[in-house]
């Protein structure tokens, strides 16, 4: 025991020496979250869009001045012809373009069925569909008025749960906090491990009369210490600024952080243990998982859209189930009896990556 | 002096095709990552699980769940007998939206022609909620006009008369293809993690072992030596980028539309700039932990801010210009434009000249903060 917090001792000084990395480590979490908190959103908000009045006439001038009333729509352009359209397209300055045609006005006063067209930039599809989505509402919305009676029959009393302003950070936050520990976590093991190896200084260790378990606890618990102030301040950051409350139960978040770090430092282990210079490591570790969190894990597309055999694979990262807890105990403030079996999972993950790492370490040992 | 600067090159390459390890990893991680990947972004939203509390069940409130179910958007799970129930589902993740139907629903519609419902969304997904609503207010909107119609025959002639229809129409993307939003786009990123760690790293590693003190003491020129480091990870990433594009067209059947040429003379100057970022970082660091972290934290950024996942024009003011000096932001916009497009030079004018701007920033940058003597 003893030995064991010399070690430790010694390693965080190690840890602590290294000004620039220390620097990087806690800036980086408190900037991202700032960042994503607060910039990120998929909303649709001031989408610049062009037009194309081939009509000139009172309604198309009206219907016009109605969308530039919104705030989802920057009209940004008036174009004269539908090869300029495909030009302002191509500069991938605008997003859609409002085509009306000459006979507009006409047709919509003497009672013929009017058209009016919506051009679309295709290339992304998601923005295709919700712009759209947004810009056919409005001018329903503005001729529907007309023909019917305004505010009867039916109407939606819509109650936004959890999120009432639907902001981004909610949604974000948690997969950020996810993705920071998970990468920051599995870097700082995945390297110490290998530096000592690629040096030649893991000999002199595996020589002295440690047991190897302890050199690995030892390496581990600086970066458990580090990931945990990391939490602490991404949370502080998270309610002070974000105005992100946690709504559930502190401890439970915590005690499930904990259990996620260290899936995450005994990930870092097993890449140290099965490669031997500092370069395939980091590269494994980043490149094998930072696309793949954010893709996979859910917080930017949802989950239950993805195919069976993309599921599974999501299922295997311990972001994902990690991040899904965050969101229940901070935003919703659910507790044990909704995220028991997320836990499970972790709590399984842990085990079995304890288990690869202790035997790999005993083959390599001789 | 081209000599040496050969000699360096080949040694680099030498060392490079030795550590096989390293080599899996820049040209097959690659490939799978796109192969994989933009199978996942599916943001087609369907399939919403609604929970109905249908306190009423009328002849009318029953039309409405009809029409709910027959546009396909929504799912409906269960049937509940209060709301407090379906909200303890939606704590769970099992329901993502409740309508609550009041109990005289049918009588007040039909005395007053006036009535609500509540829709409570789970919104933690803004996106998804905000489209949820939408939808459900289109089929509200068309069940009124029936309920209205149906009320008052006369409104029919009115109807019919003043339909408005609203064309829709995708541009360079008539098949609605999902993963030609994101296949090229995660084309140029992928391109940029390659190249931008491999120069980061590869120069601390000399510095870390010890090597870069010989090569100090050398007659090598500091140009040679920054030369001889950034010509081969560029070819590299040059074939990095191939293998990916063949992928894009073959597996992904994404046809080119734009010109092959301007489309390599763009991703040359691009993954100049890159690797000069790399140059950079590596510069500035000692260890090889040390550079891994910046550039990470830079990768970070510059990919959640470059607009590949959430578009830049719903940032905040601030965030739009950390976009727009974010290179990345021009990586993968540019790659979009000329092989979805068919953009062309002068469309891509603004990309180029950041580009440019932004390599002679951070190679002469680097070049100047690089001292053979440490």
């Amino acid at each position: 025991m003893k030995q064991l917090i010399t070690f430790v001792k010694k390693e965080f000084w190690h840890v602590l020496r290294d000004k620039r990395t220390l620097l990087v480590l806690f800036g980086m979490p408190v900037v991202q979250v700032l960042l994503f908190g607060f910039a990120l959103s998929t909303e649709v908000k001031n989408t610049k869009i062009g037009v194309l009045d081939q009509d000139k006439s009172q309604n198309s001038i009206e219907l016009i001045s109605k969308i530039k009333a919104n705030q989802y729509f920057d009209v940004d352009k008036n174009l004269r012809s539908i090869e300029e359209a495909e030009n302002a397209f191509k500069g991938g300055k605008i997003k859609m373009i409002l085509v009306i045609p000459a006979q507009f006005a006409q047709d919509i006063n003497s009672g013929k069925k009017a058209q009016l067209q919506l051009i679309t930039d295709g290339t992304d599809i998601n923005m295709a569909n919700q712009i759209y989505n947004f810009m056919s509402n409005i001018i329903m919305d503005f001729y529907g008025q007309e023909t019917l009676q305004p505010k009867s029959g039916v109407q939606p009393e819509i109650r936004m749960l959890y999120n009432p302003q639907l902001k981004g950070a909610p949604n974000f936050v948690p997969g950020v906090m996810a993705l920071i520990l998970l990468i920051i976590c599995v870097l700082m093991t995945a390297i110490a491990i290998v530096r000592e190896k690629e040096m030649g200084t893991m000999e002199v260790l595996l020589v002295s009369p440690m047991k190897p378990y302890i050199i690995i606890l030892a390496k581990a618990i600086p970066y458990f210490i580090l990931s945990m102030i990391i939490l602490v301040s991404i949370l502080i950051l998270s309610v002070t600024v974000l105005d992100l409350p946690i709504k559930g139960s502190l401890l439970l978040l915590f005690g499930i952080s904990i259990i996620f770090i260290i899936t995450n430092l005994l990930l870092g282990i097993v890449i140290s243990i099965v490669t031997d210079s500092q370069q395939t490591a980091m590269l494994i570790a980043l490149v094998g998982t930072m696309l793949p969190t954010i893709m996979l894990s859910g917080f930017m597309f949802p989950v239950e859209n993805m195919s069976l055999p993309l599921q599974m694979i999501g299922n295997v990262i311990p972001a994902k189930w990690y991040y899904e807890i965050v969101k229940n105990i901070m935003i919703k403030g659910t507790g044990l009896e909704v995220i028991w079996k997320h836990v499970l999972v972790l709590i399984g993950m842990m085990m079995v990556l304890f288990v690869i790492a202790v035997k790999k370490f005993k083959i390599r040992l001789e | 002096m081209f000599r040496t600067l050969f000699i360096l090159i080949k040694k680099e390459f030498l060392q490079i095709f030795r550590n096989k390890s390293i080599l899996a990893i820049i040209f097959v991680m690659p490939v799978i990552q796109l192969v994989i990947l933009p199978l996942a972004a599916n943001y087609e939203i369907k399939d919403i699980k609604i929970a109905v509390v249908d306190h009423d069940k009328s002849t009318q409130s029953r039309e409405l769940i009809r029409k709910i179910t027959a546009s396909g958007y929504f799912k409906i799970m269960n049937y509940g007998e209060n709301y407090n129930d379906a909200y303890q589902e939606v704590e769970k993740d099992k329901i993502d939206l409740i309508l609550e139907i009041p109990n005289n629903f049918e009588k007040d519609l039909v005395r007053e022609n006036n009535e609500k419902v509540l829709i409570a969304i789970n919104a933690i997904n803004g996106t998804k909620a905000g489209l949820s609503a939408s939808y459900l207010g289109q089929i509200l909107q068309n069940y009124n006009q029936q309920i209205q119609l149906e009320m008052n025959p006369e409104l029919e002639t009115v109807k019919k008369n003043s339909g408005l229809e609203i064309v829709p129409k995708f541009w360079f993307n008539e098949t609605y293809n999902y993963r030609l939003s994101l296949v090229p786009g995660i084309l140029a990123f992928l391109v940029t993690l390659i190249g931008g760690y491999l120069t980061a790293l590869n120069i601390v590693e000399e510095k870390e072992i010890g090597t870069i003190e010989q090569i100090n003491v050398s007659p090598i020129k500091k140009r040679d030596f920054i030369l001889g480091k950034l010509i081969p990870f560029w070819i590299l990433s040059m074939v990095a980028f191939t293998i990916g594009l063949l992928v894009t067209i073959f597996v992904y059947k994404i046809q080119m539309q734009g010109s092959y040429l301007l489309l390599y003379a763009f991703i040359s100057v691009y993954l100049i700039a890159i690797l000069g970022m790399g140059l950079l970082a590596s510069v500035y660091s000692d260890t090889q932990q040390q550079s891994m972290f910046m550039v990470f934290f830079f990768m970070m950024i510059f990919i959640l801010m470059s607009g590949l996942f959430t578009p830049t024009e719903s940032m905040t003011d601030w965030a739009k210009y950390i976009a727009y000096l974010n290179p990345v932001t021009y990586g993968v916009d540019g790659v979009r434009l000329i092989m979805l497009k068919d953009s062309g030079f002068m469309d891509l004018l603004p990309h180029f000249v950041f580009i440019i701007g932004l390599a002679i920033v951070v190679i002469s940058w680097s070049v100047l903060r690089y001292h053979k003597t440490s």
